[in-house]
């Protein structure tokens, strides 16, 4: 356990500044259901990056990629903002490909 | 009190309301965010007309409740934007959730309190239980007598609560109705000099800055609570300096000179006194010039800074008195009055203790008079008095 910080030491009123040294402590196994992605059907509208409460979308030169299933808590929000269903919950045990995007196939039903 | 140079002088007949609302046109603050009550909604008035007038640049938000007022200047200040708000009574009951939350994420929020009786029963006149509800919350709290000390307090108070060694929420209390809804003469400080008398804000950790990156107000658990409110505790404890600090160039500004935490009247030689706050003291100063003239040493300490509580220098000023009547215009219903148990503390460490004695007055707007303070000055002198809670004209 690391030595914890006097209240001299701690920043401001419990700020706390993001650092790139910071270890950033991976939430992803938090989850029971994850997102995956059908690209066909994605218009790269981005509201999933706007709401995702943990920027775990991933994006690309303003164009949708995947998750960032390190941090993604499964939440569900992505797959409830997308208006053209590209985004689907699945159980987080499925086996899916990087990123969750599964190429090549329309949503199933 | 020292006179500003003449030529200097502009003096305006304002209400407690247009004081408020006149200081804030001054400051100009990014943001305000305010929902209506009385007796607090005229400053918002006056103040929402200059915004609809364009003598002031700010956001306004006009909110459905006090909770969203004040969460929506919690953003604000977090966002890193010099931020205000009024309110009083039900109004501040509603805010002081998110009141703990300002002051715990150091965010320097001045607020108006026009000081209402808390419901119930429903009562919409003076006396200060509203303003007790932040006792405890970590804000600053300083009382006003009339509206030339509202007018001041107001500038003053967003100096305090931005300087970094404290960068807490301050609280401006005016008696509600007595100082909001009367007139008096004011004199105001020119525009440009109040600019640079309150300078530029630089928010320590604005939100906005987006290069700069911050999680603000984090859930703390055991390992950092603690350490958290120690940090409040050493804000709060920065603010008697600081406000020593600004009174000092306050009065370099405008002429007049605030010293200290409470205005002794008369006090220095007074074998007996009074300890008040807010508008009361006016009274009280009636009471002792009576009977100053009648040759009696009675004093009065008044009280303007309740938060953090300057107990040394108040005991200082109080210890070898023969008796003290300290007027509390709340109950802390179960013990002695919230004044009377800081004074009464303060004193424990004194070996010249004065007798204490603790009564309440003007509760829900009660008048409290002259000749009445006058009874409470002579009462004290006598030795058999009790120490139960006495009260000023409650029909017994």
């Amino acid at each position: 356990m690391p030595e914890l910080k006097t209240y001299k030491e701690l920043p401001l009123g419990g700020v706390i500044p993001a650092t790139a040294d910071r270890p950033r402590k991976k939430t992803g196994d938090w989850r029971d259901e994850k997102p995956v992605l059908y690209p066909e059907k994605c218009v790269n509208c981005l509201l999933c990056w706007v709401r995702c409460p943990e920027t775990a979308i991933l994006t690309e030169d303003q164009q949708m990629r995947g998750f960032d299933y390190d941090y993604c808590k499964g939440c569900g929000i992505c797959a409830q903002t997308c208006p053209t269903e590209a985004i689907r919950m699945v159980d987080d045990a499925e086996e899916v490909p990087p990123l969750g995007r599964i190429e090549g196939e329309g949503r199933q039903e | 009190m020292a006179v500003a140079k003449p030529g200097a002088r502009k003096l305006e007949v304002l209400t407690g309301h247009q004081a408020v609302a006149e200081a804030m046109r001054q400051i100009n603050p990014d943001v305000v965010a305010a929902y209506p009550i009385t007796p607090q909604s005229e400053i918002m008035h006056y103040f929402a007309s200059y915004v609809a007038d364009g003598k002031v640049d700010t956001e306004l938000v006009t909110v459905e409740s006090e909770h969203s007022a004040m969460s929506a200047c919690v953003g604000a200040a977090a966002a890193g934007a010099r931020t205000m708000t009024a309110t009083a009574s039900q109004g501040l009951a509603l805010m002081i959730e998110v009141v703990y939350i300002a002051a715990a994420m150091r965010l320097p929020i001045v607020m108006a309190i026009a000081n209402r009786a808390l419901s119930g029963p429903i009562n919409i006149h003076c006396d200060h239980s509203d303003a007790m509800l932040g006792r405890d919350a970590g804000v600053v709290q300083l009382f006003a007598e009339n509206a030339q000390e509202t007018y001041d307090f107001m500038l003053m108070a967003l100096r305090v609560a931005e300087h970094p060694d404290v960068l807490l929420p301050v609280w401006v209390n005016l008696d509600g109705f007595t100082l909001t809804h009367t007139a008096d003469v004011v004199e105001l400080i020119d525009d440009a000099a109040v600019k640079e008398f309150i300078g530029e804000y630089k928010p320590r950790y604005p939100l906005l800055d987006v290069d700069h990156p911050t999680t603000q107000g984090p859930f703390a658990l055991p390992e950092y609570y603690f350490e958290l409110k120690r940090q409040q505790v050493d804000a709060i404890s920065n603010v008697p300096s600081v406000l020593l600090q600004v009174q000092e160039e306050f009065a370099a500004l405008s002429g007049r000179r605030y010293e200290g935490f409470f205005e002794p009247y008369y006090l220095d030689d007074a074998d007996y006194a009074l300890v008040v706050m807010g508008s009361t003291a006016g009274t009280a100063k009636a009471a002792v010039d009576e009977l100053r003239a009648q040759g009696e040493k009675v004093g009065l300490l008044k009280l303007w800074l309740f938060r953090p509580f300057p107990r040394r220098e108040v005991a200082e000023a109080l210890k070898g008195k023969e008796a003290v009547a300290v007027l509390d215009r709340a109950l802390s219903l179960g013990s002695y009055g919230p004044l009377y148990l800081e004074i009464s503390s303060a004193l424990y460490e004194c070996e010249e203790r004065p007798r204490l004695y603790n009564y309440t007055y003007g509760l829900g707007g009660r008048d409290t008079t002259a000749e009445q303070l006058t009874d409470v000055l002579h009462q004290i002198q006598g030795e058999k008095l009790s120490r139960e809670m006495h009260y000023i004209g409650l029909r017994e």
